[in-house]
């Protein structure tokens, strides 16, 4: 095989970009919120609700722990979601 | 068995396991040296990042932080975890398809410039020693309090083990190393941490315990220490005293400081590929996390710990504890009412800065023979001026990690444990930073821009050799601290923010950016927040300049932004700067659009083999 025939459209390899973009935008905008809006912004408001069963206060806890949590989580999906990205658009090389 | 054997034996056990590995792993080859020739799985990856990353800084003094700070200490925990979202999503993946093996390399070819490359260099050297010192104090400060040896002895000890296994080993020794020093640390942070877990809430578990309630008792520990705190006039625990555009600036500045560090980002120069490096950040924000959330919980139960214990206490009846750390000079009591009782409050500190000190700290008197001068309960005297507030009491915060497994009273293991753990923290830390350093000294200035014809066998003996100087001149300044060090090191992450973060990022996501755009960013941006800090933080040179000064306080600020904060609005000011200037000039050579196009794509996608 040539490389010109492993190689793939310029259309798909636009359409990864673009899907890799979107997911940027979402997982920024939760990692955003978590740390900056609840542990920071909205952090007194969110102080005036107790986890129940703990002694955490919400917004406390979100900037202590919970930002935390969802920042490994966040990572986590980025990478289940590339790696699928990454397959389709090699296995798709070809179609066009 | 005393607490001596258990360091000795603890601490000589994990040092002849780094110099065990340090032989096995020896570098061959510059890439070697430079990027453990990229074949590192992911997972060890992932723990020597986390190892790279935890300095004596996370280690020793970060619990201690916030449990003074209570919530406003939240901005460290928040912005050096952060940073890694940034770094998976937004740099390591595509940094990695870039290959080669520097942040420099990265800069000079996507901006064909001699001269943004060496504005990198710069930056990479500048913020690489001002950490390092630190670290290189760190390692004498813990030899010094556990082993009962000289500071500048601890300091050459270190010296001579991270000489061995990153001048040997290079990138490659080193990285096994931190896999064993990040086993180590977390080890040691962990295990007092779920022994005072059970001890004050009945719950192995730190994260959740220190939401929960003491066995027995009705209200919960947060609400108890708030109390606590507030009898005695501090700030409410969980309550934060900073103004929220400052805690929002300085989350920032920590996480996109950490996103730019040079010595965090060549670690995934690395990997395999691409998705290794992802998978890699993934594994190193969950080994980090570990700890950055169990050090609140500390943070809580060593509070509690303390106020319980000094509160109205009699001198004479103290633990032994409080009498040793008094003797190393991180606790000093002034009995200002003369009632040999300790008064511990916030009211403000409990004695006068010295003249020639930076800060309010203790200096203890002592007779001719530098013995220690004792007071009337046998408290150690100070010549600090006493302030007229009702406090007594000074703590350094450091000690609130290493004097918790005695505060605990855990078994004497445990306090050997916490002795080997800070220096894995900050030889781990300190060994990626030199090979920084090593690798910007001998590749991307030597051989990039005076030496492009040398052959790899000469570039490894200036990589090898830079790294020697290195620790040398690091070792120096952990035995004379410059002044300034200490107030430097938390600007390196205002410096990295302001510079090389946003010009990474535009890099890879514009491919508009030109040479002139991200130059004049990467100046704006770092002259910006080098200026702002130095005003404020070193007013006497200011001063000598004839410039008026102004108070380090909020209401001078601008916009109410700490120095701590300043590298955001400095990154901001490098993005415009950078998109206005890239308008107005030239559109980059079709050379660049490549490298942009090579970075975005998995390398099979652009037909370039399996790699990436």
């Amino acid at each position: 095989m040539s490389d010109s025939a492993k190689k793939v459209s310029k259309d798909a390899r636009d359409r990864y970009w673009r899907s890799n973009l979107k997911w940027l935008a979402g997982l920024l905008s939760v990692w955003f919120l978590a740390s900056y809006g609840c542990g920071i912004l909205w952090v007194d408001a969110l102080d005036k609700i107790t986890i129940p069963g703990t002694g955490f206060k919400l917004g406390f806890w979100f900037a202590q722990q919970g930002s935390i949590y969802v920042f490994v989580v966040l990572i986590a999906i980025y990478v289940v979601v590339m790696n699928r990205l990454d397959k389709q658009l090699l296995e798709g090389k070809g179609e066009q | 068995m005393d607490v001596q054997f258990w360091t000795y034996l603890l601490v000589g056990l994990t040092f002849a396991l780094y110099i065990g590995i340090a032989i096995w792993s020896r570098a061959g080859s510059t890439s070697e040296f430079y990027v453990a020739g990229k074949g590192v799985p992911a997972l060890a990856n992932g723990m020597a990042t986390a190892a790279d990353w935890m300095s004596a800084a996370s280690f020793i003094s970060m619990a201690g932080i916030i449990s003074f700070a209570g919530r406003d200490g939240s901005v460290y925990l928040m912005g050096w975890t952060g940073g890694y979202v940034l770094l998976a999503l937004l740099l390591a993946p595509y940094l990695r398809r870039f290959g080669k093996f520097t942040v420099p390399d990265f800069i000079g070819d996507r901006y064909y410039s001699r001269t943004a490359r060496l504005v990198a260099v710069f930056c990479a050297i500048f913020i690489s020693f001002t950490y390092v010192a630190g670290q290189m104090r760190g390692v004498g400060v813990v030899f010094s309090r556990f082993l009962e040896v000289e500071v500048e002895t601890g300091v050459v000890i270190g010296m001579v083990i991270v000489l061995f296994y990153a001048v040997l080993g290079g990138m490659k020794g080193i990285t096994y190393t931190q896999v064993a020093q990040y086993c180590v640390l977390i080890f040691a942070f962990m295990v007092p941490a779920i022994f005072l877990s059970i001890q004050m809430a009945g719950n192995p578990i730190p994260q959740l315990g220190f939401g929960g309630t003491t066995p027995g008792e009705t209200v919960s520990l947060l609400s108890k220490l708030d109390g606590l705190s507030e009898e005695l006039g501090f700030n409410r625990y969980t309550e934060g005293v900073k103004p929220t555009v400052d805690v929002f600036f300085i989350t920032a500045a920590l996480m996109c400081g950490t996103a730019g560090l040079p010595h965090v980002i060549v670690r995934f120069y690395t990997v395999k590929k691409a998705s290794a490096a992802r998978n890699s950040a993934l594994w190193a924000l969950l080994l980090i996390a570990i700890l950055y959330t169990a050090a609140p919980a500390v943070a809580v139960f060593a509070r509690t710990n303390l106020l319980n214990t000094v509160k109205d206490a009699n001198y004479k009846d103290l633990p032994s504890w409080f009498g040793n750390w008094e003797n190393t000079g991180l606790i000093a009591w002034e009995d200002k009412n003369g009632d040999g009782k300790i008064q511990y409050t916030g009211r403000g500190p409990a004695f006068e800065k010295m003249p020639d000190a930076p800060k309010a700290l203790p200096a203890f008197q002592e007779d001719e023979q530098g013995e220690k001068v004792r007071g009337s309960v046998g408290q150690r005297l100070l010549k600090n001026t006493p302030t007229d507030n009702d406090n007594e009491l000074y703590i350094d915060r450091d000690i609130m990690v290493l004097a918790n497994p005695e505060i605990g009273k855990l078994p004497n293991w445990v306090i050997g444990l916490v002795a080997a753990g800070g220096l894995a923290a900050a030889l781990s830390t300190a060994a990626g930073l030199l090979l920084v350093i090593s690798t910007s000294v001998a590749h991307d200035l030597v051989k990039t821009t005076f030496a492009p014809n040398m052959s790899e066998k000469q570039e490894l003996i200036w990589a090898r050799g830079g790294a020697a100087v290195a620790v040398v001149v690091a070792g120096y300044f952990g035995i004379k601290p410059p002044g300034f060090v200490a107030e430097v090191v938390a600007f390196a992450f205002g410096l990295a923010a302001s510079s090389f973060f946003p010009a990474i990022i535009l890099g890879i996501f514009t491919k508009r950016t030109t040479m002139q755009g991200a130059v004049a960013g990467m100046v704006v941006g770092l002259l910006f927040t080098a200026s702002y800090i130095i005003y404020f933080k070193f007013p006497q040179l200011i001063d000598s300049l004839g410039i008026p000064t102004m108070a380090n306080t909020t209401e001078n600020w601008l916009f109410g932004i700490s120095p701590e904060g300043i590298g955001t609005l400095g990154m901001l000011l490098n993005v415009v700067v950078a998109v206005i200037v890239s308008r107005v000039t030239p559109a980059p050579p079709q050379e660049v659009a490549d490298i942009v196009e090579k970075v975005r794509y998995p390398r099979a996608a652009l037909g370039e083999g399996e790699e990436g």
